[in-house]
């Protein structure tokens, strides 16, 4: 098993009160950017990836958002190849390029293959659709979001591959003359990890790739049934699934005190957490998900996630004030429940260590990547929450998941268990301990 | 009440879905970015002259998609289609907000495709002044109510959207979101070429503004009587984006006026 590191870089020095105010993290102005904490914070992110690697993760990810204080990587191939220079062995895991949202592939091609020509292969190319907000900062047309990002990957990959120059007419990318002078150092490219917040499309779609599917702290019992579905698909393509195919997200903190993990782990929460990351209106772009997917909403109480009821449509006011206390006082409980739930896991390495392993046992990945906290948690108390990671919990991990067998896509290779027809696979999950923790 | 029809009219290589209804010369109706919302009383009064024929837009849920229909310019030229493959030709026209641009596109192709056309809220240009609504990153609750000057003083706005909304509604409303940001996206509701396009027409045309609009700017309608000089203008006061339901009274006025000259 491998486990990683990563952070989404956050803006640590943002007033929560004006994300909350602004009632999510995108589109709050850059009025309120700081350049010399900004220059710092670049700087120490990329030294906590190097403290990463000198304390034994295999692997240092990195992402991008956009027009969001959620994350400072704005541009993750820039990161990505300082620390392809400053790094030795760690792999460097993109989740990924958002393809959509950059529009350019040829480019994409050329900047991931000097990455992974300068780590000498070490390159993990995640992609991803870009969230809602994103299709709006870059001024991408949501409703061929899907269209662009298959056809920009099926793009990138001949491009790797294919000997130019050649000529590419596409429907949404056009170039005439395809023959770039910087091609991956892995052959025939690069490894590609996908992370997914459980889109059942993207799923199949790695699944018909043999891409290794890696789920974004989704809650494990959902999780459960989309790696069914991954493995029933992988089946249809003449594959077994296995640990291999897997990898997990999870955002965890430690302390060496159990308050006082709980106190700064409670920065997962930060403006609004996750859930805050972008209002609803920015997160769901018109045509941006499947028919199916806007069907399931539609069938939920008044379709009342994008605000319409008659009462409100009736109503004079348009605006509502945002009291910040009382978005506090909500997140509360929130925070509560997300850990119950173990989609954030706080605590000392004595109390984190069996919660890592049951979500082991039971999502069976074959890489897991620890998510660092959000938040102005300061760069001492980050630190300490990675040595007691990296010195109290993986070996043990590690062990564990030897014991049950997890094989990450390194030590075999996504789709190389021939299936032969008629013949069952075998289970991708375990959701027997699911009951013990009350989240069957 | 008239009765009213809707068929599927296998037309221009599509399996296109039309409401009809009315008595007389055929009037062309294209409905705005939200799609069809049902017979008003603007519809009733002037379905007594004349037989309305609303097309339903591709892609917005009743009629298929057409793949091949990826700009403002392609639709039109659809619509031309079947226009002329319906004999229709010449032949009256109403085109409300993104309707006005598709009417807008398929004269400056075709200038005599129409006999008269009038222009309610028309996008399709780049304002002098302000800007076209931005009504992709809003809700639609924003969205909807930012089409009439005054939703709770608009009884018809009320009828439309003051009850609990049905999944079914809300479908039908995301894919008429959804096609309308596939192919106005980019650049936003309008056509740079469209005014050297325009240039030159004769068609009679009335350009119809509610003065509360804050969809589509006045900067539109002045930039729609720079490319057509001999268009006219009648602004109705305190109406918003949608005349046609928040006055219908002064709407059906000018409009049969205009038609009957």
């Amino acid at each position: 098993m491998k486990v990683g590191y990563f952070t989404e870089r956050p803006v640590r020095w943002i007033a929560e009160e004006v994300i909350l105010r602004n009632g999510g993290h995108f589109a709050v102005s850059n009025k309120y950017f700081d350049r010399e904490r900004a220059s710092e914070d670049y700087n120490y992110f990329i030294d906590e990836n190097l403290y990463a690697e000198e304390l034994g993760f295999d692997i240092v990810a990195l992402n991008e958002h956009h027009g969001n204080p959620f994350c400072m990587g704005s541009v993750m191939n820039v990161e990505a190849a300082i620390l392809a220079r400053l790094t030795k062995k760690a792999r460097i895991l993109l989740i990924g390029n958002p393809l959509p949202v950059i529009k350019h592939p040829l480019r994409m091609a050329e900047e991931l293959a000097e990455i992974d020509l300068i780590s000498r292969g070490r390159l993990i190319t995640g992609w991803v659709r870009g969230a809602g907000s994103e299709q709006f900062f870059n001024n991408a047309n949501p409703t061929y979001n899907r269209e662009l990002f298959e056809e920009a990957h099926d793009f990138i990959v001949q491009a790797w591959t294919r000997p130019g120059p050649w000529r590419y007419e596409g429907k949404h990318f056009h170039y005439r003359h395809v023959n770039p002078w910087a091609l991956p150092y892995q052959q025939p490219h690069p490894p590609m990890w996908i992370p997914g917040t459980l889109s059942p499309e993207t799923v199949r779609w790695c699944a018909e790739k043999g891409y290794p599917y890696f789920g974004l702290g989704t809650s494990l019992g959902p999780t459960c049934d989309l790696w069914d579905y991954y493995a029933d698909e992988a089946a249809k393509h003449g594959y077994e699934a296995g640990s291999e195919n897997f990898g997990y997200v999870l955002p965890t903190f430690v302390a060496e005190t159990e308050d006082k993990a709980q106190e700064l782990g409670a920065n997962f929460l930060f403006g609004g957490g996750q859930n805050s990351f972008a209002r609803v209106e920015h997160t769901l772009p018109p045509g941006y998900n499947s028919k199916e997917a806007i069907r399931k909403l539609a069938k939920q109480p008044q379709g009342s996630w994008l605000g319409i009821s008659g009462d409100k449509m009736r109503g004079q006011s348009e605006e509502v004030e945002i009291d910040p206390e009382a978005v506090r006082q909500k997140l509360l409980p929130g925070f509560q429940k997300a850990q119950k739930a173990m989609q954030l896991v706080i605590g000392t390495p004595k109390s984190v260590l069996p919660k890592l392993k049951s979500i082991l046992t039971v999502l069976r990945p074959g890489s897991l990547v620890i998510f660092s906290v959000q938040g102005p948690v300061p760069n001492a108390d980050r630190q300490t929450s990675m040595r007691l990671i990296a010195q109290e919990i993986i070996p043990a991990l590690k062990e564990h998941a030897k014991s049950i067998d997890l094989v990450d896509a390194f030590e075999r290779k996504p789709g190389s268990i021939k299936l032969t027809s008629g013949t069952s696979r075998r289970p991708v999950s375990d959701r027997g301990p699911l009951k013990e923790l009350g989240l069957a | 009440m008239i009765k009213t029809a809707e068929e599927v009219l296998n037309v221009a290589g599509a399996k296109l879905a039309i409401v009809k209804g009315g008595s007389g010369k055929p009037l062309l109706i294209f409905h705005d970015e939200l799609g069809y919302p049902g017979w008003m009383t603007w519809n009733e009064t002037i379905a007594h002259e004349r037989t309305l024929y609303i097309p339903l837009q591709p892609g917005f849920g009743k009629t298929p998609r057409l793949e091949w229909v990826r700009t403002f310019r392609d639709l039109a030229g659809f619509y031309s289609q079947v226009v002329r493959e319906l004999k229709l030709d010449p032949v009256d026209v109403i085109g409300y907000s993104a309707g006005g641009f598709i009417a807008a596109e398929m004269v400056a192709a075709d200038p005599k495709i129409f006999s008269k056309m009038i222009l309610v809220a028309p996008m399709g240009l780049k304002p002098s002044e302000g800007e076209i609504m931005d009504i992709f990153p809003i809700t639609m609750r924003t969205h909807l109510r930012a089409t009439v000057a005054d939703p709770a003083g608009t009884p018809e706005f009320l009828k439309l959207y003051g009850g609990e909304m049905t999944p079914e509604q809300f479908e039908a409303f995301e894919e008429a979101r959804a096609e309308s940001a596939r192919i106005g996206w980019e650049p936003y509701m309008h056509n740079p070429a469209l005014p050297y396009l325009l240039h030159g027409t004769k068609t009679p045309t009335l350009l119809v503004w509610g003065t509360r609009d804050r969809v589509v700017p006045r900067g539109c309608i002045e930039e729609y009587t720079k490319a057509i000089p001999a268009a006219r203008v009648a602004t109705i006061e305190n109406a918003g984006h949608r005349p046609e339901i928040e006055n219908s009274t002064e709407f059906v006025k000018i409009v049969s006026r205009f038609l009957s000259e």
